[in-house]
Formats: structure tokens, C-alpha cells, sequence
């Protein structure tokens, strides 16, 4: 494993790292405002929209593009395919740093944060509640994807050992190393599993809100739709983000494997498409979609982003070009986003003329955030080995 | 291996069938029963005339602050429920707003209120049993010892009742409890206690269904006793009956509710959401124990996993 990955290496400080440092520093003042004079004071929420884009995006959004790890999982543990292990790493970290942040980001919006050990407590947590087993589901697989992660760090020690502090130097990180690769295999399947469960209940979790979801969205088959958009990101994210960091950091591009792996896309999307429409059908619901309003047009402009990324992704001569895997997988990954969104908020109508969009303060945090994602991802790429090691280096 | 690696495939799509056949009858939850004891009240928005004793007599039953919607800040006038206002009278106009009780060019109140459901989607969604049901009063209280403010109670409830106090740096979730601590002394709810006209009655459910029905037999133009207060107490009066919507609000809608309407206007004209006699938490609930069942799909499909990534972990070994 340590021989497909290697550190890039170079200097961290870059510009646009100091640029995402800046923006991160705007949201942790505005996080001090929320702490301290209420989540009202920073944000737009409000008793009829009570979740809002740190929800919809930080948490249900963020989570599901952090799938890439769980999506290569599958393939390369659970379907055999040892080819695609070069990608599994970066896959892994930005889902450590996904779903990192969305647990950061739900610290900052529930409003009693100083109870949340509750859930984890039996004769509290109520199993009855999606919200239950979204949260401990989420919780459990951060800490598994940070277990996952470990040996990327300990190969980090490992080949740096001689730089590094004495005390450091007695650690018997060789043993830890040998132990952890041993058992896993438990933490890989059980990161397959907790992810299985979370991602549907994050459908599921809308579905207690009734009438007050278009029926558009509001369906039984929210779980379902949920898992497969969820694991279809993935994959979309682990092509764009390979594509978008060989330009970034101007190594060659992956295409063989990327090209082979975004052959599994279109199957996704069809079988996705095939369960949203038949359900649509089924109850009845797919008249709406040809009203004149933001409903209809906010369900064509989730869907036509399915079906280009579909019919793009089905030909097997697009899957070659980069520049059209690339805006496939781009529009997949707001696809599947664009469908959180309009399941969490633009299909939510609490009725009498509440209404909501987020306030800058609000947008500012969620920015914050991701920018902190993104100067974590680019200082752990440049330090720890973790993206392919590129052959003509 | 590629005879095993399809066994699991059998296992893992079996697990997942077993998780997406959302409504499976055979695995549906029981639709709750409303208490024998229930109480709750019944509010006649034909015997109601708008005075908001009832919003004044909350607010102090309650300790609760007032709610300032005029720049001059100088009198409580919330424009609807909010984390500082458990319980609001609303008002419908249509056109001149001229005749009471009537849907064209009339005008009609409205009390709002936690509903007590039958079936709360409140207590299914708290992740931490914040929000409980009594299992002899059914009254829907909220501790706020166990709530950790993710507010999934608000965004669950049909009624948008849960309300958050965004303002505040330690907030919680307000809503009326129905004056339980009331109860515990022996008195009943503010709001029906203190109105003057009788439209909000404080008494069982069994009895309050009984009396509903009983109103919406009586002759439009009739004179009748209206109990005043609570039913079964001393307290009466005595009215001309205004036609009213056959149908008694609360009886079934969103699988029944202790707090019961009668009106003279349809229900959705006065804001009351359209909802069917299944409750939201009974679907979530079906929905969510067909997946997650005995936690027997994910053990098996735990199960699965580890046997394959372990052998498959070994092979790129």
C-alpha cells in the first residue's frame, strides 16, 4: 500500500491557501457570535424552516460527497476490484474530512450542543428516532473513517522517523502499524455498513415532515433514492476530485482507471432514475412536475443534471475524455446535491408564509467550513502519502 | 471465490430488499390508541369571540414573557405562536368580514395550540426523549434536561407548534404542555379555565368527542347549554346555535388529537393543515423499523461484509 502512495510535497503556504485561512477566519468570529448571543443572531432560521443550509449542505450534502471512501469500498473490499486501490486513499481522506466537518458543523447548529452526549447514552436515546440513528451513525463512522485513515499517518512517521522528536522515535509505531493492518478488515466492512445505514436515514429523515414536503420529494423510497445518489457521488467525486488535483497540482491524469470507474455512473443513475420516476407513477406525483412553479423547475433542474451525467457517462468514447469526464462528474455531484437541497428546503413548505434564505452570516460559517476542508486536504496531500504516486515522477 | 463473492451479492441484496420494501404490511406499527384518561379540550370557534383571555391567562399560567410585534414595544401582540406566545387566537376575514362564522365576506377565530396528538411526530423525532407522551394524561411535555436543540421535533410537526428561541445563547423548545403543572394541583388548563364564553372546555377526550358530537346535531337557530370552563362543572351558558362544518377537527386528522375543533368556516380557512388519518410518526416509524427490524438486516449484512473484505483483504495482500 505505502508503494502506490507518496506525499507531493512543497510548500503549504500557498496563496490560495492563505485566501481559504481568511475566509475561515470570518466564520469562526461569526461561530463566536453564535455562541454567544444565539443561532438567530448569525443566521436566517426560524421556527418554520429549523434547518437550514448548515443542515442541507454542511451535513446532508457534505456527507454524501464525502462517500468516495465508502463508494471505493465497495468496489475494491467488497467487489474485488484490487485495480482501483490506488484511488481508495484520497477517496478515504476526503471523506475523514467531510465527515469531520459536517460533525463540526452540527455542534454549531444544535442549540443545546452541551446534551448531545445523551445520545449516546440507552436509557435517553430514543430508537424510535431517525435523528438517533442518523447521529450515532455518523458519529461512529467519523471515528471508523479516522481509524481507516491511520495508516497513512503511521507510514508517515514511520518514513520520517529519523526527523522526528526522540520521544517520538520510542514509539513502536512499526507494531501499531503491523496490529492495525491486521484487524482492518473489520473497520473497512463496518465502514461499509454504518455508511449503508446513515445515508438512507438521511432520507429517511425527511420523511416524518408529511405534507410539509412537496410530494415531489416526499416518498418512501426517500431512503433508497438517498443510498444511491449517495454512493453515485461518490464515485462522481472520486473522478472529479482525481481530475481537478492532477490539473491542481499538475501531475498526469489517472485516465485508464478514472475511465473505467465512471462506467459504474450510468448504471447508478438508471437504476436511480428508473426507482424516481416509477415511484413518481406510482403515486401519482409526476403531473406536478409540469406546473408552472419553483417546485417543477427546481425537480427539472435536479433531473437534467442526472441525465446529462447519464447520457454523457453512458458512451464509452466520453468516458476517455477527460475535459467531458470532467463536467460529468461535476454534474453528477451537483445532481445528487441539488436533489438534498430541494428534499431539505426548496420542497419544504411549513406553510403560513415562513420562508427562509440563508443569511450572510450563515453562508459565511458554511463557506468557512469547507475552506478549512480544503487547506486540511491540501496540507495532509503535501505531508502524508496519499495521493497516487505518479509514475513519470 | 467468485461463486462466494455472489452468495454475499444474494445476502447483500436480500438485505437490501428486506430494507427498501418500504411499507410491508406485516412490519407496520400499530396505529396508537388515544388513552382512555386523555384529556384535553374543545375549542368552538362559533362560541369564541376573539377577547384572547385565554392568550393573557397562558402567558401568566406559564411565566411567559411578551411578545413585542410594534416598535413602541408597549403591549404583548405576538403575530402568531412563537417561543414567547404558547397559545394564539387568530382571526379569518373574507371580503367586508361583515357575519361571524361565515366563509364569504365573514369572519371566524382561531386557537392555536399543541394539538397533544394521539400519535406525535414530535416524540418519534426527538433523537434524546426530550418530548414524551404521559401515559395516562397524554399530555406532550418537553424536558429540556435531555434536549440537545437539533430541532427535528419542529420540522417533524404537522402543526409547526415546537417553537426555538433563536435569540438566546442557551435556548430551548417551548410549547404548551396544557398546563400539566397545573394539573398537579388539581386545577386545569389557563386557557379554558379563564375564557368567559365557554369555547374553550377543559374535560376528558371520551366526553369532549361526545359533546362535540352532540353540537353538531343541534338545530342551527336553537337555544342551547354550552358548558363553560370544563365539562360536567357548574358553569353553563346559554346561546343561539350558528351552523357548523360537519366535521369535528382532531377526531382522526393526523391519527387523532386531544385538542378538538368545531367551526362554522372550513377548517383549512382558518389554517388548520389537511392531514390524513394515518399520523406522520407511524409512518416514519414503519418505514424505519422494515429497515432496521430486530437489527437483523444490518447484522447479516454485517456479517457478509466482514467475511468478504477480510478474505478480499488477504487476496491483495
Amino acid at each position: 500500500m505505502s508503494e502506490e502512495s507518496r506525499p507531493l510535497g512543497g510548500n503549504v503556504l500557498t496563496k490560495p491557501f492563505l485566501f481559504f485561512a481568511g475566509l475561515f477566519g470570518v466564520a469562526v468570529i461569526l461561530i463566536g457570535i453564535r455562541y454567544i448571543f444565539g443561532i438567530g443572531a448569525v443566521s436566517n432560521l426560524n421556527d418554520g424552516y429549523p434547518w437550514g443550509i448548515w443542515i442541507a449542505y454542511d451535513v446532508v450534502v457534505g456527507t454524501a460527497i464525502a462517500c468516495g471512501g465508502y463508494s471505493m469500498a465497495l468496489l475494491v473490499y467488497v467487489m474485488n476490484k484490487g485495480e482501483y486501490h490506488p484511488l481508495v486513499r484520497p477517496a478515504l481522506l476526503a471523506g475523514v474530512f467531510g465527515y469531520t466537518l459536517a460533525g463540526a458543523s452540527i455542534m454549531v447548529d444544535i442549540g443545546r450542543y452541551w446534551n448531545g452526549w445523551k445520545l449516546f447514552t440507552p436509557w435517553y436515546a430514543n430508537i424510535n428516532s431517525t435523528m438517533f440513528e442518523v447521529a450515532f451513525c455518523v458519529m461512529t463512522y467519523t471515528t471508523v473513517l479516522w481509524i481507516e485513515f491511520t495508516p497513512a499517518f503511521l507510514q508517515g512517521i514511520i518514513k520520517h522517523k529519523d526527523k522526528l522528536p526522540k520521544f517520538v522515535q520510542g514509539w513502536k509505531v512499526e507494531g501499531i502499524h503491523k496490529t492495525l493492518n491486521k484487524w482492518l478488515f473489520v473497520f473497512i466492512a463496518v465502514g461499509v455498513l454504518l455508511p449503508t445505514m446513515h445515508q438512507s436515514s438521511l432520507g429517511t429523515l425527511m420523511y416524518i415532515s408529511g405534507a410539509k414536503l412537496h410530494p415531489l420529494w416526499q416518498t418512501g423510497f426517500l431512503p433508497l433514492l438517498f443510498l444511491i445518489s449517495a454512493i453515485t457521488m461518490g464515485y462522481a467525486m472520486v473522478v472529479f476530485e482525481s481530475i481537478y488535483s492532477s490539473i491542481g497540482f499538475k501531475r498526469e491524469l489517472e485516465m485508464p482507471l478514472l475511465s473505467k470507474l465512471s462506467g459504474i455512473i450510468p448504471w447508478l443513475i438508471g437504476a436511480y432514475l428508473l426507482v424516481r420516476v416509477a415511484d413518481l407513477l406510482w403515486r401519482g406525483a409526476f403531473g406536478m412536475a409540469f406546473q408552472f412553479n419553483k417546485y417543477a423547475l427546481a425537480f427539472w433542474i435536479e433531473n437534467a443534471l442526472y441525465v446529462y451525467s447519464f447520457i454523457i457517462l453512458l458512451q464509452s468514447a466520453n468516458r476517455s475524455r477527460p475535459k467531458q469526464l470532467f463536467l460529468a462528474a461535476a454534474a453528477m455531484v451537483l445532481a445528487g446535491a441539488v436533489y438534498r437541497f430541494n428534499t431539505y428546503l426548496v420542497g419544504f413548505n411549513p406553510g403560513n408564509n415562513w420562508n427562509y434564505f440563508p443569511s450572510f452570516g450563515e453562508t459565511m460559517i458554511t463557506l468557512g467550513i469547507i475552506s478549512f476542508e480544503i487547506m486540511a486536504y491540501l496540507y495532509i496531500v503535501k505531508t502524508f502519502p496519499v495521493l497516487p504516486k505518479a509514475e513519470h515522477a | 471465490m467468485e461463486i462466494k463473492r455472489r452468495d454475499f451479492l444474494k445476502v447483500a441484496a436480500a438485505g437490501g430488499l428486506v430494507a427498501a420494501s418500504s411499507a410491508h404490511p406485516a412490519l407496520a406499527r400499530e396505529p396508537k390508541e388515544r388513552a382512555k384518561d386523555a384529556v384535553g379540550f374543545l375549542y368552538d370557534s362559533t362560541v369564541c369571540t376573539g377577547c384572547k383571555a385565554c392568550v393573557s391567562a397562558c402567558k401568566q399560567a406559564n411565566e411567559m414573557p411578551s411578545s413585542f410585534s410594534s416598535s413602541d414595544q408597549l403591549w404583548d401582540n405576538a403575530l402568531d405562536g412563537d417561543s414567547k406566545t404558547l397559545n394564539i387566537i387568530k382571526l379569518y376575514k373574507d371580503g367586508t368580514g361583515v357575519a361571524k362564522d361565515r366563509e364569504k365576506d365573514g369572519h371566524a377565530y382561531v386557537k392555536r395550540q399543541c394539538m397533544h396528538c394521539t400519535d406525535p411526530a414530535c416524540v418519534s423525532a426527538c433523537p434524546v426523549s426530550a418530548l414524551v407522551k404521559d401515559p395516562k394524561t397524554g399530555i406532550v411535555s418537553y424536558d429540556k434536561g435531555n434536549c440537545i436543540g437539533c430541532r427535528y421535533c419542529q420540522l417533524a410537526c404537522p402543526f409547526n407548534i415546537p417553537k426555538f428561541e433563536f435569540e438566546k445563547a442557551f435556548p430551548q423548545i417551548r410549547k404548551c404542555q396544557l398546563c400539566d403543572h397545573l394539573m398537579k394541583k388539581g386545577e386545569f388548563a389557563a386557557c379554558a379555565k379563564n375564557c368567559p364564553t365557554g369555547a374553550t372546555v377543559f374535560g376528558k377526550v371520551e366526553d369532549l368527542l361526545a359533546e362535540a358530537r352532540k353540537r353538531l346535531q343541534y338545530k342551527p337557530g336553537s337555544r342551547q347549554n354550552y358548558p363553560v370552563e370544563q365539562l360536567g362543572g357548574s358553569v353553563k351558558t346559554e346561546r343561539d346555535v350558528t351552523p357548523y362544518i360537519q366535521k369535528i377537527y382532531g377526531e382522526k386528522d393526523g391519527g387523532g388529537t386531544q385538542i378538538l375543533y368545531l367551526a362554522g368556516v372550513p377548517f383549512e380557512k382558518l389554517g388548520m393543515p389537511s392531514l390524513t388519518e394515518t399520523s406522520d410518526a407511524k409512518r416514519s416509524e414503519t418505514l424505519n423499523h422494515t429497515i432496521y427490524k430486530g437489527m437483523i438486516a444490518p447484522i447479516v449484512f454485517l456479517g457478509g461484509l466482514l467475511y468478504v473484505v477480510h478474505k478480499n483483504t488477504k487476496d491483495h495482500k
